[in-house]
C-alpha cells in the first residue's frame, strides 16, 4: 500500500519542516499561536454571505510562506486533501437556499452557491493558517505554547497523544493493507469481510503498541509535561508580530478595505 | 554507589487473565555486574524486565534499586537510576528528530541550554550517532535505531542499563558493533536475549528463567556447560561451544556429507 505509506511520510514531513530557521521559526511558539487565533476568528466571524472581503486575507499565508521558506506547493496539496471535507459540509448549501442574490445577465447565483463559495474561502484560509502554524512551530511546540497560555494540560497532552497515535495508526494501517494486498493475488481478497476483521486488528495492534510507547516514555521520566529544547522567550519581534498581524486582521474585520480603496480613487 | 543494586525479592506476577507470568522470584545483582536473563519464549523474561523500572508492579514482592524499594512514590529517582532499552526501538523513537528523542529523558529530568546540548552530544558520540542527530528517527536504519535507543537512555545517566533483546533483528557486522560498545559502559547491565553467544561474550553471570520461575543462576560459563538444565528449560549451548560442523566427525562421516 504505497500510498498510505507515502501519505505517513508527507504527515512526517510537516513537522520536519518546523526546524527550519527562518524569523518566523525563530519567533516565540506562543506568539505565532496567539496571531493564527486572531486571524481564525476574524475570518470565520464574518456573515456567511461574505467573499470580497475575505480575499485580503491570503495577504497573511502569501507572506507567511514566503517569509518561512516553506514549500507552497507542498502546502497547497495538503490544503486540497482537506477540500472534499469541506464541499462535503457546504454540499446542500445551494439546495436549500435557493434565494436569488446576485444576476449576472441572465444567470441567476442563489444565496446557496454564494455560503457555499464563502465556506470554502475561509476554509482555505483557516486550514493553511494551522498547517503554517504547525510548518513554522512544530506540533509538540504548539502544544506547549496553548498550555503556557492557559489550556489546561489535560487537552494539550491528549493532542500530543493524539498527534503521535495518528502516526502510530497510519504506519499499521500501511503494514496491514501491504500484507493483505500481497496475499489477495491482485484480486479483493474477502472483500469487505477481511476489512472488518482487519480494522479490528489494527484497532488492537495499535493499542498495544500505543501502550508500548507510553510505557518507554514513562521510563524516560514523563510525568505529563512535554518540554520542548527550543525554550523561546517572547522578545520584542514577538510583541510586533502579535501586534502588527492582530490589528491588521482586526481592521480587516472592522472596515471594508474595498470600500475606502474605491472611495480614494472615486 | 549502592544505587548500583538490583534485588528482587520473592517477586510474583499475575496478569489480569490469571496467567501467573513470575512465581516467586529472586536475585541480586550487585555494582558493575554484567548479567544475562534467558529463557525460551513465554518464560517471563520480559515481564520480569519490566518490573526493574516499574513499568509494572509486582503482585505480590518487592524490587530494590540500591536501598529504595520500588513504590510509585520512588518510581521517578528509580527510573533516573534504572535505563531501560526496549526490544524494538520503534516504540522508544517517537520524537521529530534524533536530537529532540535524545532530550526527551534530560528535558524530563529539567535540563536545559547549554547543559543539555552536552549532554545529547555525549550520548550520541557514546555511541556514535552525533551524525545522525538531525535525522528523523523512522529515517534510520535498523542498527542505527537500536544506537539511537541506547543514547536515548544513557542521555539520562542512568546506573543500572536494561535492555530487552539488545541484538535481535541486527545484521552481524552491527550486532558485533553493538557489543563492542557494551562491553565498555561501565553501568551495571541486565540483558534478556535468545543471543547466547552475546550472552557468552559480555555477561559472566547468567540466569535461566522457565516457567515464570529460575531454574539456575551462576557463572555463565558453567550453566552453558549443563547440557540436561539447557534442554530442560528449552535452550541450547551457544553456537560457538558447539563446535564447528564441518569439523565434527560425526558429521562429516554422515552418508551424503
Amino acid at each position: 500500500m504505497i500510498s498510505i505509506n507515502a501519505a505517513v511520510i508527507d504527515l512526517k514531513r510537516l513537522d520536519l519542516l518546523a526546524d527550519g530557521d527562518s524569523q518566523i521559526h525563530a519567533l516565540d511558539s506562543r506568539a505565532k499561536v496567539l496571531v493564527t487565533l486572531v486571524f481564525i476568528v476574524s475570518v470565520v466571524s464574518f456573515g456567511r454571505y461574505e467573499i470580497v472581503r475575505l480575499l485580503p486575507f491570503f495577504a497573511y499565508p502569501a507572506v507567511m510562506i514566503a517569509l518561512a521558506g516553506l514549500p507552497p506547493l507542498y502546502i497547497a496539496r495538503k490544503i486540497a486533501l482537506v477540500s472534499p471535507f469541506i464541499l462535503m459540509v457546504g454540499l446542500f448549501n445551494p439546495l436549500f437556499d435557493r434565494d436569488v442574490l446576485y444576476q449576472i445577465c441572465q444567470v441567476q447565483i442563489s444565496g446557496g452557491w454564494i455560503s457555499l463559495f464563502s465556506l470554502l474561502v475561509r476554509s482555505l484560509l483557516t486550514v493553511s493558517a494551522a498547517f503554517i502554524l504547525v510548518g513554522t512551530t512544530g506540533f509538540t511546540a504548539v502544544c506547549q505554547a496553548l498550555q503556557r497560555l492557559g489550556t489546561p494540560q489535560v487537552f494539550t497532552v491528549q493532542l500530543l497523544f493524539l498527534h503521535r497515535y495518528i502516526l502510530v495508526l497510519a504506519d499499521e494501517t500501511g503494514r496491514a493493507s501491504r500484507a493483505r494486498e500481497l496475499r489477495s493475488c491482485g484480486k479483493k481478497g474477502l472483500g469487505v469481510a477481511s476489512f472488518g476483521s482487519l480494522t479490528g486488528h489494527l484497532l488492537l495492534r495499535t493499542w498495544l503498541q500505543a501502550e508500548r510507547i507510553h510505557t518507554a516514555m514513562l521510563a524516560r521520566g514523563f510525568t505529563g509535561k512535554f518540554h520542548v529544547p527550543r525554550q523561546s522567550r517572547f522578545s520584542a519581534d514577538d510583541i510586533l508580530f502579535v501586534l502588527g498581524w492582530s490589528l491588521l486582521f482586526i481592521s480587516l474585520r472592522a472596515a471594508d478595505i474595498s470600500d475606502i480603496i474605491g472611495a480614494l480613487f472615486s | 554507589m549502592s544505587h548500583h543494586i538490583v534485588e528482587a525479592r520473592n517477586l510474583q506476577h499475575v496478569y489480569p487473565d490469571g496467567t501467573i507470568a513470575i512465581k516467586d522470584v529472586s536475585f541480586r545483582i550487585t555494582h558493575g555486574e554484567s548479567v544475562a536473563i534467558i529463557g525460551a519464549n513465554g518464560a517471563g523474561k520480559s515481564t520480569l524486565l519490566q518490573h526493574l523500572n516499574g513499568c509494572l508492579y509486582p503482585t505480590s514482592g518487592q524490587i530494590r534499586i540500591g536501598d529504595t524499594l520500588l513504590t510509585k512514590s520512588t518510581l521517578p529517582d528509580i527510573r533516573r537510576t534504572v535505563g531501560m532499552v526496549f526490544q524494538y526501538p520503534d516504540d522508544q523513537l517517537f520524537m521529530p528528530t534524533v536530537f529532540e528523542d535524545v532530550a526527551f529523558g534530560p528535558l524530563n529530568q529539567g535540563l536545559s541550554g547549554s547543559d543539555l546540548e552536552r549532554r545529547v552530544t555525549e550520548a550520541l558520540v557514546q555511541v556514535g550517532a552525533d551524525h545522525l542527530r538531525t535525522k528523523p528517527p523512522y529515517h534510520l536504519s535498523g542498527g542505527e535505531k537500536k544506537r539511537v535507543a541506547i543514547a536515548t537512555v544513557l542521555a539520562m545517566s542512568p546506573d543500572i542499563l536494561v535492555m530487552d533483546e539488545p541484538t535481535s533483528g541486527l545484521d552481524p557486522f552491527a550486532r558485533r558493533q553493538l557489543m563492542s560498545l557494551l562491553v565498555e559502559f561501565k553501568h551495571t547491565k541486565i540483558f534478556t536475549s535468545h543471543d547466547l553467544d552475546m550472552v557468552l561474550d559480555l555477561c559472566h553471570r547468567t540466569i535461566i528463567l522457565h516457567d515464570g520461575m529460575i531454574m539456575a543462576d551462576g557463572p555463565t560459563g558453567e550453566i552453558f556447560r549443563n547440557d540436561a538444565l539447557l534442554a530442560a528449560c528449552r535452550l541450547e549451548k551457544p553456537l560457538s561451544m558447539q563446535g564447528c560442523p564441518l569439523c565434527n566427525t560425526d558429521y562429516a562421516t554422515k552418508p551424503g556429507n
